[in-house]
């Protein structure tokens, strides 16, 4: 009973992973390629194309660490207490992301601006990178003891490996938010924005390649469950066909389509993490079988997940409805009016 | 200095920034509320424009809210690892309902609180108000219930032993309406207002003495004058309410707040003085008996002293007596203001009394010190305590920091705060010169590209 508990809360953190990746990630892209842009109009048309969105976007990252510091506590406090230097840096990134977006357009001085363009795609770097790099190391797994306190130190989350899912992570976050601005603008700015597009595909597609690659032979551990099951090979195969959807999408200028499909592929991409890491929420290198947080040994108790699912129950469809709403108000090209940032 | 104390330095710091900002924010959306109430009432557009003059406000101090509020969602797994282990069962199910219910109603109604008002009705763009300011309202109902918890525990039990025992949740309504939660939260919000209603008086305060923008200055001057009155007297009900709440609860707390080390009769209250921890004795001017009166209701029952508590159960009794009465002081502060100005307001002298208008210009300062006061009271009253008489703060911390590392974080945070100060105080500045009637200053600027041509 707990563990089904205990499974269907993991579910919903993984979900609340997917919203998170697919919907931060467009306006994290969107911050990446935001000093491509040209001029002011065109940095305006930026900021506000996620203008009434990133805020709602962000709450999924709450929503991911609140859902953790419930659901699996032992998870929460490795993650956050071993990952410290990361997250001070992923903090300040956050942190200036969204005063800059706030602050820019309040003054009219263009070196004002410019600081603030630089620290908002600054930020977007650092948080798409920080997120992967993030990621790479719970693929690799970190040292922990056997109360799961980290032994490890700050540098030793910077290995190839690590830093090649981190550029992913970048590379996939600007090819989505590339698209996500081909839906928001017309006229000039969506013929410049579409030469944005074919490039950002080719990297991430490069990188991609490189890191199955690299998983497949040495992270021999990602497709233990898939060997098992070997029906699971068919989301590996499924996100190479939603990957390949993109840009046959995107040439026929079919760019909501496109836009569909970029959004699986970083959905499947991140149910590949879940499916290639789990039991493990936290995989320790030290002592794997008995130091690593799993979401049975480290989950909450019956009665805490019985109120966090009641709370999910009402709470996910309020959630999910007035961000349609939102996101049907706003719809359409971006325009500027007296009240854009 | 070891990572306890750095980690608990480092806390005060995030989150007493924060704190600057969700008070003003939970204020100024009811003053919104208000404000646009009037206006789809009367369809008067002065009241759109006071409404949306105050929007902008609430925009900036939201932001600074949202990005430091960001920081605390890591803190207790950053620096206080096993306190999050042990408490999470417990503690985690009022954050995530936070989340849940909370952040994203505010999240997702702000975009069309700001951008909104030429794309939906105005009873839609009143809904969404109304929307935010619930969600900042609800927001403040979780956290306070999650602390409160941390003061008052109830409606769990310990399993396991050590470093393995864990808080396991048992009854659910019992842990979030904990002994201490209705008066903390009440306390709080009102706390919260008076930043709304204080800040709307400065600003119109300094309106009259540049004599600009004085009909919008009218109007908010007598909306926050009320609020404020109302407030500050209801303060004082919620105040001895919570007093006698920590009388009961945690008597080390209330001990160490009024300095008193021995129990005996008729314990005084103390207006102004200072505490000498190592003599144990307070001087201070005292008003005799005023404190078993306020908590017993008699002037003789004896308020139970530090002295019934082992030195190692003790909190830092100078300092806690000091923020005490500071926050006291400074409802001292706002109630004069607020009193002074409705007197002079119904005597029909209150736009030529320039005096008034310079006080009531300084005292949007007062609220903020009064709630920082107020937490800290509140949180270093609990200590040694993290989760009041079950878990040391010491035994908490994470162990896999080193003292290095919290330093350099420390100082980060430092450097961004400063930054982020002066910005705030920098628009806010910009914006109240600015006025009501502001320019569309955000029209269509053309500057030279500062990257260079042809770089994608």
């Amino acid at each position: 009973m707990e563990e089904a508990f205990q499974f269907i809360w993991y579910l919903i953190i993984g979900v609340s992973v997917t919203f998170y990746t697919v919907l931060d990630g467009f306006d994290l892209g969107v911050g990446c390629l935001h000093p491509f842009a040209r001029g002011d109009q065109e940095r305006r048309l930026m900021l506000n194309a996620i203008g009434p969105v990133w805020d709602g976007n962000e709450v999924w990252l709450i929503i991911v660490f609140g859902g953790m510091f419930v659901g699996f506590p032992p998870v929460y406090a490795t993650i956050c207490s071993a990952f410290y230097g990361l997250i001070m840096i992923l903090i300040a990134g956050l942190m200036m992301r969204a005063v800059s977006i706030e602050f820019r357009s309040k003054q009219r001085s263009p070196r004002w601006r410019a600081f603030w363009d630089g620290m908002f795609s600054a930020g977007s770097y650092v948080i798409a990178f920080t997120i992967g790099l993030v990621l790479g190391n719970l693929i690799i797994g970190i040292p922990l003891d056997h109360r799961g306190e980290f032994i490890g130190s700050f540098w030793g989350f910077f290995t190839p490996y690590t830093v090649l899912i981190g550029c992913m992570g970048v590379s996939v976050f600007m090819m989505h938010g590339a698209i996500y601005m081909l839906m928001k603008t017309e006229g000039k700015m969506h013929e410049r924005v579409r030469h944005w597009v074919n490039p950002t595909i080719v990297i991430f597609v490069i990188f991609y390649i490189v890191a199955t690659f690299v998983t497949l032979v040495f992270k021999e551990h990602m497709i233990e469950l898939m060997h098992k099951i070997p029906y699971l090979f068919g989301v590996g195969i499924l996100t190479l066909f939603f990957i390949a959807c993109v840009p046959f999408f995107a040439y026929r200028k079919k760019d909501g389509t496109a836009f569909i499909f970029s959004s699986l592929s970083i959905t499947f991409l991140v149910t590949l993490f879940g499916l290639g890491t789990y039991p493990n929420m936290v995989r320790s290198s030290v002592n794997e079988e008995i130091n690593s947080l799993t979401l049975f040994n480290s989950g909450a108790t019956l009665p805490t997940l019985k109120v966090v699912l009641i709370v999910a129950i009402i709470g996910v469809p309020l959630v999910l409805g007035y961000g349609y709403w939102v996101y049907r108000i706003f719809r359409g090209k971006v325009k500027l009016d007296e009240a854009s940032y | 200095m070891d990572v306890t104390v750095l980690s608990r330095i480092q806390f005060a710091l995030t989150a007493g920034f924060h704190y600057l900002f969700p008070p003003l924010s939970i204020g100024l959306s009811l003053m919104i509320v208000i404000m646009e109430g009037i206006y789809m009432k009367t369809k008067d557009p002065a009241h759109k424009k006071l409404t949306m003059f105050w929007i902008r406000i609430f925009a900036l101090s939201f932001a600074l809210g949202v990005a430091t509020g960001l920081v605390q969602l890591f803190a207790f797994g950053n620096n206080w690892s096993f306190f999050s282990r042990f408490v999470g069962n417990v503690f985690g199910s009022a954050l995530a309902a936070e989340g849940v219910f909370a952040f994203f109603l505010e999240a997702g109604f702000i975009g069309l609180m700001l951008f909104g008002w030429n794309r939906v009705r105005p009873t839609l763009h009143y809904f969404s108000s109304i929307c935010v300011a619930f969600g900042a309202h609800f927001s403040a109902t979780w956290i306070v219930a999650a602390n409160s918890w941390m003061q008052t525990p109830a409606g769990y039990k310990i399993v396991g032993e050590g470093d393995e025992a864990r808080a396991v949740l048992t009854d659910f309504w019992g842990m979030i309406f904990n002994p201490s939660f209705l008066d903390r939260l009440t306390h709080v919000l009102i706390g919260c207002w008076l930043t709304g209603a204080f800040m709307v008086i400065s600003i119109s305060a300094y309106y009259f003495l540049k004599k600009k923008h004085t009909d919008f200055a009218r109007m908010s001057m007598k909306l926050g004058l009320i609020v404020a009155m109302v407030m500050a007297l209801l303060q004082l009900v919620s105040a001895d309410s919570t007093a006698r709440g920590v009388a009961k609860d945690q008597p080390a707390k209330l001990a160490a707040m009024e300095g008193v080390f021995k129990t005996q009769e008729g314990t005084a209250m103390n207006l102004i003085g200072w505490v000498d921890t190592a003599n144990q004795s307070v001087h201070a001017v005292q008003l005799p008996g005023l404190l078993s009166f306020l908590v017993y209701r008699s002037a003789k029952t004896p308020i139970i002293g530090l002295d019934h508590f082992p030195k190692e159960d003790w909190p830092m009794v100078s300092s806690l007596f000091q923020v005490y009465h500071l926050m006291i002081y400074m409802w001292g502060g706002m109630f004069l203001g607020a009193l002074l100005g409705f007197i002079l307001w119904a005597r029909k002298k209150f736009e030529k009394s320039k005096w008034i208008h310079r006080y009531l210009v300084l005292s949007a300062i007062f609220p903020f010190i009064a709630n920082e006061a107020g937490w800290f009271t509140a949180e270093m009253g609990r200590q040694p305590w993290v989760v009041y008489n079950v878990m040391r703060t010491s035994q908490g911390v994470s162990r896999s920091l080193d003292a290095g590392q919290v330093m350099g974080s420390l100082i980060m945070f430092s450097v961004i705060y400063i930054f982020l100060f002066s910005l705030f105080i920098f628009l806010l500045d910009r914006k109240i010169k600015g006025g009501p009637e502001e320019e569309k200053e955000r029209g269509d600027l053309v500057y030279s590209d500062p990257y260079p041509k042809g770089a994608t």
